[in-house]
């Protein structure tokens, strides 16, 4: 907790104390001006798009920044507990007249798969494409959900 | 045409802005293509999650300053699973060469994409001055 009022970051639900560590190391990195952490601990697969994946009681949700598409263009496929994302962005020509100042965005193929830790109602995935963000929605399986016990 | 590549994940690229942030959060560049024509110089920056409202940019002394305000999408009962981007802000400032006609700049936001076309003004263009006979 420490952590969090030391560097006024709003809490966007960090829970457990690997994720309080993680959040340091990325406030670190944002304080001293690089990414020093990189080298030694990668925070991502390495796999376009980047996901952030979270959960409630009853789903899962991925989240992923995919600018410039078309929802028609993303495909998304689910088995058991694996979910794939593949597609591919096209950027489109801008004729032959004009003159490039700079390039930053790229365009090509992408697949990316998430092994979700539980069972997952397949046929239930719900996704949407708003303003460039893919969101996922993915019912656990009924199996996968929390249940209370009562204690007589 | 040649054989499409694969998109490669890259980290969003935090910027240090000028002056300190008032409110906490990082900010990150957003990509951009700039290219320009005869006639204009357009603008294409990826700035996913920001909503028309929230987009603000502002053209002066030639320095053309985009920022956007991003909403969080989760809902604070949802637990982090794996977290491999962060979002924030978006800001990046540009110095124009050009001159620009103010009055017609034209903005459109689509699928996270911004197309900013910035018109050039029209005082390097030859003129004929008629001459009144008094």
């Amino acid at each position: 907790m420490i952590i969090k009022r030391m560097f006024g970051y709003p809490n966007y639900g960090w829970r457990s104390a690997f994720d309080n560590l993680e959040q340091m190391r990325r406030e670190m990195d944002r304080q001293f001006g690089q990414s020093a952490g990189q080298a030694y601990w990668p925070t991502h697969a390495g796999v376009f798009p980047l996901v952030n994946v979270t959960e409630d009681q009853d789903n899962f949700y991925i989240r992923s920044e995919i600018p410039g598409m078309e929802s028609e263009e993303i495909n998304i496929s689910a088995t058991g507990r694996n979910l794939t994302i593949s597609g591919e962005r096209k950027i489109a020509s801008e004729g032959e007249n004009v003159r490039y100042h700079r390039r930053e965005r790229d365009e090509g193929k992408f697949s990316r798969a998430i092994a979700l830790p539980s069972d997952i109602q397949v046929g239930q995935i719900e996704a949407d494409y708003i303003d460039g963000i893919l969101s996922i929605k993915i019912p656990k399986a009924e199996a996968a959900k929390p249940k209370q016990i009562a204690v007589r | 045409m040649a054989e499409t590549k694969e998109l490669q994940a890259k980290d969003k690229v935090e910027v240090s802005t000028p002056a300190e942030q008032t409110k906490p959060g990082p900010v990150f560049t957003p990509n951009v293509d700039i290219f320009e024509t005869d006639k204009e110089i357009i603008m294409l920056a990826e700035i996913p999650g920001v909503k028309a409202a929230d987009l603000s940019i502002d053209l002066r002394d030639d320095i053309l300053t985009l920022t956007g305000e991003v909403k969080p999408l989760n809902r604070p009962e949802e637990q982090d699973i794996l977290i491999e981007y962060q979002f924030g802000r978006y800001y990046r400032q540009f110095t124009l060469a050009e001159v620009i006609d103010q009055s017609k700049i034209d903005a459109e936001l689509n699928n996270g994409i911004l197309r900013l076309t910035l018109p050039k003004a029209e005082k390097a263009m030859p003129r004929q001055i008629a001459v009144k006979a008094g």
